[in-house]
């Protein structure tokens, strides 16, 4: 890390490309001037960057939220009814090859420019792969599980809660990991595109006026957050639920 | 006379399959289990022992014919009638008390209540210590123990037993015969325990149900008159364990012959003895 930092200055010292197109992480080349750092935490302070981060993260919570309940009951359907697996299980693997960025200039038409063609982004991005995973899951719980709750008298909807359900949450988990991937890469992508404010935006400004670094300052704050969230939120709980199902052992 | 508790008459049950003639897998079965008596099923695989236990439990529904259970037939799985399965099927995000406590919160046991008779049937089964373990932390016997107190703790009046020690190491399966034969006696249960271990049946059980294969069904009934608690080495058990291991070597050599070819067998040269234990008499 240090090392790739010094490297990086000794090429923006040495002025190999202009300063625009490669600017110093911590220490200006002339006295006052821009670096990373410096834009990094003027933007934190005066509010620009946590502003945009704040919008884009508030469109990913919407849009993952939806996408949770559209994915799992999609799930449920398509593990519950064989008819709905046949049709709409084929339909959504094969949209699934297609890159969600791909439906952006659809839903510039639809939505028009701004936060709705964003969230739609994020909800068919992230509810596609949780419709596959929760089917899959609900697909793989053991029948034992099943038959030993059926012959204690569980049926219905206390079936469904008390076992069905508890018994895909590991791999729940994993897929709503997936999932929330997929929906931080769409809202970037969709903002980048279909403006609205937000940090994708931002990273289009930037590129506007060549300010280098005001693009690495949110390059720096979306990696930053994407591997808070991952290691520090997701990881934990699968480990957690990993332990306690037995899985894990260690 | 005890009354008869479970009767199943000409029960039949097919299995359909794709591009074939459907299987049979019990071809009219009737048998009937007074209250509170311990009956096996044994047989080779493949002879419906399981199936018929299934049909009993409601988890499986006959063809055609009759299962009456206190006289009255059953609509699918009902909590009078519970399973334990060869593998102990404990939900493994739930502590051993919750697991046991499940069939007596679908019940509708208040809480309090529900926890006490757990733990009180957790120690029938010397596993009151590991209450708040995880399944994942138990060996297989304990396992089965938990899966066992989990069915009796609701007070089912029959207990359907799948297996249940098949896949545990003989030791521990020599001790869990002598818990279930305790807890047997002690609640007066009515049990039907199928299993493919001929000692097993003849230790645990008042009566034997010999099963053929192709199709499934009845072969022959043995009712086991020996004292309990009993040990394997009774004269009555050795016997009758012989007689029985004579008629499935009859009914394995029969499932050989058509699956490897006419001119198997599976021993040659040996005087035949028949289940009745005359031979040639009635030449």
């Amino acid at each position: 890390m240090l090392i790739l930092i010094t490297i990086w200055e000794a090429i923006s010292k040495f002025d190999v490309f202009p300063a625009f197109m490669w600017p110093p992480l911590i220490i200006p080349n002339d006295p006052g001037g821009v670096t990373v750092l410096k834009t990094l935490v003027n933007g934190i302070i005066d509010g620009q960057l946590l502003e945009a981060t704040g919008s884009s993260l508030i469109r990913l919570f919407i849009g993952f939220f939806i996408a949770v309940v559209i994915g799992f009951v999609l799930g449920f359907l398509i593990y519950k009814y064989k008819i709905v697996d046949d049709t709409l299980g084929f339909f959504v693997t094969s949209l699934q090859a297609i890159p969600n960025i791909v439906w952006m200039p659809l839903a510039i038409l639809w939505f028009g420019l701004g936060v709705g063609s964003v969230i739609f982004i994020v909800i068919l991005g992230a509810a596609l792969s949780i419709t596959i995973t929760s089917s899959t899951a609900f697909k793989s719980v053991p029948p034992l599980l099943i038959r030993v709750a059926s012959t204690m008298g569980s049926t219905g909807i206390h079936l469904f809660r008390t076992v069905i359900f508890k018994s895909t949450i590991p791999q729940q988990i994993a897929g709503l990991r997936l999932a929330w991937a997929l929906a931080w890469r769409a809202v970037l992508a969709g903002e980048l595109l279909g403006g609205s404010g937000g940090l994708g935006t931002l990273l289009d400004l930037g590129r506007s006026i060549q300010a280098m670094d005001l693009i690495f300052s949110i390059m720096i704050i979306i990696g930053v957050i994407g591997s808070f969230i991952d290691n520090f939120i997701f990881v934990r709980i699968e480990r957690f639920v990993l332990r306690k199902w037995g899985i894990l052992t260690t | 006379m005890a009354e008869e508790h479970i009767i199943l008459q000409n029960v039949h049950k097919e299995f359909q399959r794709k591009d074939h003639a459907p299987t049979i897998a019990l071809d009219d079965v009737t048998l009937s289990i007074k209250k509170g008596e311990f009956v096996s099923l044994l047989g080779p695989s493949g002879c419906g022992k399981s199936t018929l236990l299934n049909i009993v439990a409601g988890l499986e529904k006959e063809t055609s014919g009759s299962l009456l259970v206190n006289n009255k037939p059953i609509k699918g799985p009902g909590n009078d009638r519970i399973v334990v399965f060869q593998e102990s099927g404990l939900f493994p995000w739930m502590s051993v008390l919750d697991n046991v406590m499940y069939g007596l919160l679908i019940k509708k046991v208040p809480k309090q209540e529900a926890k006490e008779r757990a733990l009180d049937w957790l120690q029938k089964v010397h596993l009151g210590k590991f209450a708040h373990a995880l399944p994942h932390e138990l060996s297989g016997g304990m396992k089965q123990r938990v899966a066992i107190a989990r069915a009796l703790v609701t007070d089912p009046e029959i207990l359907l037993m799948d297996e249940p020690f098949a896949a545990l190491d003989e030791q521990t399966r020599m001790v869990l015969h002598m818990e279930l034969d305790k807890l047997w006696r002690e609640t007066g249960k009515t049990i039907i325990f199928v299993t493919h271990n001929i000692r097993e049946a003849v230790v645990l059980s008042d009566r034997i149900v010999l099963m053929k294969t192709r199709p499934g069904g009845i072969k022959n009934i043995f009712p086991v008159q020996a004292a309990r608690p009993r040990t394997s080495s009774d004269s009555i058990l050795v016997h009758l364990e012989n007689r029985i291991l004579t008629e499935l070597e009859q009914e394995m050599e029969k499932v050989l012959k058509e699956e490897l070819g006419s001119d198997y067998a599976l021993k040659t040269d040996d005087l035949r003895v028949d289940p009745n234990n005359n031979m040639g008499s009635d030449i």
